[in-house]
């Protein structure tokens, strides 16, 4: 049995005086050991707060709803969603499921050598593997660990904080916006790391507003529009002719395509649309969007024809 | 158009920039690439009048600057806006959107215009403050706060690399509107080579390489 994540009719809603947040609405997708998923979308369309509620760490005002089961190898499948927090401290962060941060310059402790940080993690978590057993395998020489993060270069910041998501060895690695700040070097040598972390048998969720950075490592795109998964595709399928409109859309908004913004802007998760959430910005829209399209490949009631692959 | 000739700046005992030239023209699109560390922003912070060089010099419009931060004289110090990689860290976070946007107006005592709506920014959102909005929504607000008082030039340090691909777009085209309409400078300093194309192609501005 290989181990997987489902998620299934996940929704995330924020109370606030007097506004309800709908974060997160019935999403569904399942990530697998040996594959990386990319969920992308504009910023603060609930991508982030995604992870969160996948790793039991949204705030007290937030209700959460549906599943997410992990089956685990060797263990009993386990909901997310429905377990209690002290069995996701003991058996789930850091062992089960990693999470590389976003912004790793800013996540690490300024006045601790690397080393330090990453013997910490190995520590809490009752690993057997040795601090330079665990840079080896996220690609840093053991003599970068005795350094401190303002010596680190970008890339290798990145490295340790991998190497500290690794510290459990969790076979889920979650990582949310990794890529946000760093130039495109950076952002390159960042996907190679999270595909070898797929080809070693891992299953990697990547978050990210970055298409190209997703291209470069996902086998699968989910598209993320006003809380909603509005498309999921194999990753070829999507780069060559994605079939919802938004997600052709901000394909098309990339530089190296047409460049032109997708018209208007997104809808406030306090204040959703009713039917499809898309519909004010698409041309493509009838009387038949204000019902809301079924979820699937393609919530859309009119998606594009299939292009022929380039 | 905005001059700087030979420009040297060290942090402490590390020289980032070693005799640097730039110029930005009225009009056109300047792209400035190079790996990071190179020195890029540390070179646009002299631009804006944020940092004075430890060698070399700067001119606007023909006016050699010799003072700098807040001792540059205004009618200087307005005339080039700069807009940063992180709009989290380029704001007060105790001021709603409206007050980040309206700050220029404030500090200069001019008579406050409305500005934000062709960043794309609703009223509901504008009464938010820095946490309660995403990354792309505060740097709109960011690039409203820069456009303000009409800068003649604007400095764009990595603007885009935190935005997905449609607000990208979008703020390029809004720069783009402004560089039309008022026929100011721009430097767009990225190490996007495909956005750095698509951006200065227009306007047929040079592409300045550091390393």
């Amino acid at each position: 049995m290989t181990s997987s994540l489902t998620v299934h009719d996940l929704s995330v809603r924020f109370h606030l005086p007097g506004a309800t947040v709908h974060a997160v609405s019935e999403a569904s997708f399942e990530v697998r050991q040996g594959e990386c998923l990319a969920l992308v979308g504009e910023s603060g369309c609930g991508k982030s707060v995604m992870a969160h509620a996948l790793m039991g760490l949204l705030p007290g005002n937030a209700t959460v709803s549906g599943s997410a089961w992990l089956r685990t190898e060797g263990a009993q499948p386990l909901d997310l969603i429905a377990a209690p927090e002290k069995v996701l401290a003991r058996t789930v962060r850091g062992r089960r499921i990693g999470l590389v941060p976003q912004s790793p310059a800013s996540h690490l402790t300024p006045v601790r050598t690397a080393r330090a940080q990453l013997t910490e993690a190995l520590r809490e978590l009752g690993s057997q593997a040795s601090a330079d057993e665990l840079a080896g395998r996220a690609g840093l020489d053991p003599a970068q660990l005795d350094r401190y993060p303002h010596q680190l270069s970008g890339g290798m910041a990145q490295r340790v904080v991998n190497a500290i998501a690794l510290a459990g060895d969790p076979w889920l690695i979650v990582a949310d916006e990794p890529t946000s700040g760093l130039d495109r070097p950076l952002v390159e040598a960042t996907m190679a790391e999270l595909r070898r972390l797929a080809d070693d048998g891992r299953a990697v969720l990547l978050i990210t507003h970055d298409l190209r950075a997703a291209e470069q490592v996902a086998d699968h795109i989910a598209v993320m529009y006003a809380s909603r998964v509005v498309s999921h595709a194999p990753a070829a399928e999507f780069f060559a002719g994605p079939r919802h409109p938004y997600a052709a859309g901000l394909l098309e908004a990339l530089p190296s395509r047409s460049f032109v913004p997708i018209s208007g802007r997104p809808p406030e998760l306090t204040d959703l649309p009713s039917g499809c959430a898309f519909r004010p910005r698409c041309d493509r829209s009838t009387a038949a969007c204000s019902d809301l399209p079924k979820a699937g490949p393609v919530a859309c009631h009119h998606p594009l024809e299939h292009h022929v692959a380039r | 158009m905005l001059r700087a000739d030979g420009i040297t700046v060290a942090y402490g005992r590390q020289r980032v920039l070693r005799g640097a030239d730039l110029e930005v023209v009225p009009g056109v699109v300047t792209g400035l690439a190079g790996p990071s560390g190179c020195g890029k922003s540390t070179l646009a912070r002299v631009l804006a009048l944020m940092l004075r060089p430890d060698a070399g010099s700067l001119s606007m419009d023909g006016t050699e600057i010799h003072r700098w931060r807040h001792r540059a004289a205004r009618d200087l110090r307005t005339r080039v806006a700069l807009i940063f990689q992180q709009p989290r860290l380029a704001v007060d976070p105790r001021l709603t959107l409206r007050e980040i946007a309206e700050e220029p107006f404030h500090a200069t005592g001019r008579p406050v215009e409305d500005l934000t709506d062709d960043v794309g920014l609703t009223p509901e959102l504008l009464t938010r403050r820095p946490h309660e909005v995403s990354d792309g929504q505060l740097q709109r607000a960011c690039v409203a706060r820069a456009l303000a008082l009409k800068p003649r030039y604007v400095i764009c340090d990595e603007m885009t690399t935190m935005l997905d691909a449609s607000t990208q777009a979008h703020l390029v085209a809004r720069l783009e509107t402004y560089r039309k309409e008022t026929g100011a400078g721009i430097l767009a300093i990225t190490h996007d080579e495909e956005l750095l194309t698509r951006w200065t192609e227009p306007s047929g501005g040079p592409t300045v390489r550091m390393s």
